[in-house]
C-alpha cells in the first residue's frame, strides 16, 4: 500500500521546559504513507531526526488505541485534529493533504504545563481525582450481581459518564480552559450509582474546589469541549454537577 | 476532608451570579418591549405616554429601577471578573484555533457582545432616562402627560441614532441567542425532554424580542408611526 505516499510540512511547537519560552520548528515530513497514524508518522519523523543527530520532537502516547488519553496533540486548530470522537493516535494520515502544512501544538492552559515540546502535566487532574473521585465508604464482600437495583437509565449514564478517559481535550478545547466535562464526568460516573451516592455531597464540593485551585477557567457553555470530546461526553454532565454543586452547599450541615 | 470555599466565590457559583442576573434583565426586557410597544397603537403617543407615566410614578417600578441597575452592574462586574480569570487561565495562546468547528461563534463572543450592549445602554439611558428623570421632558401631550414619544421621534429623527440602536439591537440578539439557554445550563437544568423547548424559546426571544426593539427607532424615522 506505498501508494499515494505524501509529503507534509510540520509546524511544532518545540520548548525545552515549563519556564523556557516556546517556539515553532518546521519539520519536511516526506515519503508518509496515509494509513499511518498521526503517531506514527511523528516517529518517522523522529527517526530521521535521531539518524541525523537532531533531537527528537518529544509527544505523550501510550496505548495508541483511543483509551489512555496520553496523546494530547492540538492539531491545526483542534485538539486531536480534524476528526470528531477520536484520539490523535485513532487519527489517520489520510484526513490530511499531500503538501498540506500542519501546525501541531500542545494543550495550552494554565492548569497544564508544558513538560516538554508536545508533553504536558496533567497532575491537575489526578488531584481533582484525590480531592473526591472515588468511594471510600466501606462497600462489604462481592455481592450477586443483582443485589442492587439499577435502572438501564441510571447504568447507562454512568458508563457513558465513565468513559472519559482524562485525556484533557475539554480543557484545550475550551476558550476559558474550563475543566468542567472532565470534572463532571467523573463527578457523575459515581453520583448516579448507588454506592457514589452515599459521599456524593462532599466528593462535588472537593472536586469543584480542587478544581478552581488548580487554575482552570469559569465554563461559559460554549459546548466546544463536547463536540472535541474523543469519548462524546455530553454537557448534560455539567448540568448535574451544577445541581449537585448546589444542592450540596444549600444542604451539606457542615 | 478539607475545607470548602463558598458558593459564590466558586467557578459555579460565579456562573450562577451571571445566570441569574441574565434572567433577571431577560424579565425586564419583556416588559419594556411590551410597554414601548404602545407606540404602534400609532396614536400620536397617547398609549404610550399613559405607559410611560404608569412607569415613571409607581412606587414599585421605581424601586424596581434599583434593583435593574444593580443587577445589570452586578452581570457586568462578574463578567468582567469571569473573563479576567479565563483569560489568566491560558497565558500563552494558540497559534492557530478553529474555533468554528466546535462552537457558535457568538458563544464564544459574549464579553465582547455585551461590550457592545453596555456601550448602547450609556447612549440609551443618555437620550431618555437623563431627559426624563433629570433634564426633564419639555411639553405634554393631549392627556396632560409628560409626552416622552415626542422626545422620542425628536431622538430618532437622526439616521445615525436608528443605525446606532439597530446594530445594537442585533448585538442583543446574539447575546440572548447564547445566553438565553446558557442560564439554564448553568443552574443545572438540561433534561431530555425540556431542554428542546428551553432552546427553540430562548431563540423565538432572541429573535423577536430585539426584532420589535429595533422596529421603533424605524418606524418612527421612516414615519410609519407618527
Ligand atoms: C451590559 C453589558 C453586558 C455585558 C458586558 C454582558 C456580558 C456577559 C458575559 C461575559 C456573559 C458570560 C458568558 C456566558 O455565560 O456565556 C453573559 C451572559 C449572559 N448575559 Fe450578558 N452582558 C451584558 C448585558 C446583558 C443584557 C442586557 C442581558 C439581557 C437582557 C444579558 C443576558 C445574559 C444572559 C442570559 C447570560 C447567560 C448567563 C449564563 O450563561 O449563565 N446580558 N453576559
Ligand atoms: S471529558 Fe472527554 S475531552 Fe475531557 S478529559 Fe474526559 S474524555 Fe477527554
Ligand atoms: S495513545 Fe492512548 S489514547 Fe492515544
Amino acid at each position: 500500500m506505498s501508494h499515494g505516499n505524501m509529503n507534509l510540512t510540520l509546524k511544532v511547537w518545540k520548548q525545552k521546559n515549563k519556564n523556557e519560552k516556546g517556539r515553532f520548528e518546521t519539520y519536511d515530513a516526506k515519503g508518509i504513507s496515509p494509513d499511518m497514524s498521526f503517531l506514527e508518522m511523528f516517529d518517522v519523523v523522529n527517526e530521521q531526526l535521531i539518524s541525523s543527530g537532531k533531537e527528537p520532537i518529544a509527544f505523550d502516547h501510550d496505548c495508541r488505541e483511543g483509551i489512555c488519553g496520553m496523546c494530547s496533540m492540538y492539531i491545526n486548530g483542534r485538539p486531536h485534529g480534524p476528526k470528531q470522537g477520536i484520539t490523535t493516535c485513532q487519527l489517520h494520515m489520510r484526513s490530511f493533504k499531500d503538501g498540506d502544512t500542519i501546525v501541531v501544538e500542545p494543550w495550552r492552559s494554565a492548569a497544564f504545563p508544558v513538560i516538554k515540546d508536545l508533553a504536558v502535566d496533567r497532575s491537575s487532574f489526578d488531584r481533582i481525582m484525590s480531592a473526591g473521585g472515588f468511594v471510600s465508604v466501606n462497600t462489604g464482600n462481592v455481592k450477586d450481581a443483582n443485589n442492587i437495583l439499577i435502572g438501564k437509565n441510571e447504568a447507562d449514564e454512568a458508563f457513558n459518564a465513565a468513559a472519559c478517559i482524562g485525556c484533557g481535550a475539554c480543557v484545550a478545547a475550551c476558550k476559558n480552559s474550563s475543566a468542567m466535562l472532565f470534572v463532571s464526568a467523573k463527578v457523575s460516573q459515581l453520583a448516579l450509582l448507588p454506592q457514589g451516592q452515599v459521599e456524593k455531597q462532599d466528593r462535588v464540593l472537593n472536586m469543584v474546589k480542587q478544581m478552581d485551585e488548580e487554575g482552570f477557567g469559569n465554563c461559559t457553555n460554549t459546548g466546544a469541549c463536547e463536540a472535541e470530546c474523543p469519548k462524546s461526553i455530553s454537557l448534560e454532565n455539567i448540568a448535574r454537577m451544577n445541581r449537585e454543586y448546589l444542592g450540596a452547599t444549600l444542604t451539606q450541615n457542615k | 476532608m478539607s475545607k470548602k470555599a463558598g458558593f459564590l466565590s466558586s467557578s459555579i457559583g460565579k456562573k450562577f451570579i451571571m445566570g441569574i442576573t441574565g434572567l433577571f434583565l431577560i424579565s425586564f426586557l419583556v416588559v419594556h418591549c411590551f410597554l414601548n410597544a404602545f407606540i404602534f397603537f400609532n396614536d400620536g403617543g397617547l398609549m404610550f405616554n399613559i405607559g410611560a407615566h404608569f412607569m415613571a410614578t409607581n412606587w414599585l417600578i421605581r424601586a424596581m429601577e434599583i434593583v435593574l441597575f444593580l443587577g445589570i452592574i452586578l452581570h457586568i462586574v462578574q463578567a468582567l471578573v469571569l473573563t479576567l480569570e479565563n483569560r489568566k487561565a491560558r497565558p500563552v495562546a494558540y497559534h492557530s484555533t478553529n474555533g468554528a468547528a466546535n462552537s457558535k461563534w457568538y458563544s464564544r463572543s459574549m464579553g465582547l457582545l455585551g461590550t457592545l450592549i453596555l456601550m448602547f445602554l450609556i447612549i440609551h439611558l443618555a437620550h431618555f432616562w437623563v431627559v426624563s428623570r433629570f433634564t426633564g421632558i419639555p411639553t405634554e401631550d393631549a392627556n396632560g402627560h409628560e409626552d416622552l414619544y415626542a422626545v422620542m421621534q425628536v431622538t430618532f429623527s437622526q439616521l445615525w441614532v436608528v443605525i446606532v440602536y439597530v446594530l445594537a439591537m442585533i448585538s442583543l440578539a446574539y447575546h440572548l441567542m447564547h445566553g438565553f439557554q446558557s442560564a439554564f445550563q448553568t443552574f443545572g437544568l438540561n433534561h431530555k425532554k425540556y431542554t428542546p423547548l428551553i432552546k427553540a424559546l430562548g431563540l423565538w426571544f432572541s429573535i423577536i424580542v430585539p426584532l420589535i426593539f429595533a422596529l421603533m427607532p424605524i418606524a418612527m424615522y421612516a414615519g410609519w408611526v407618527k
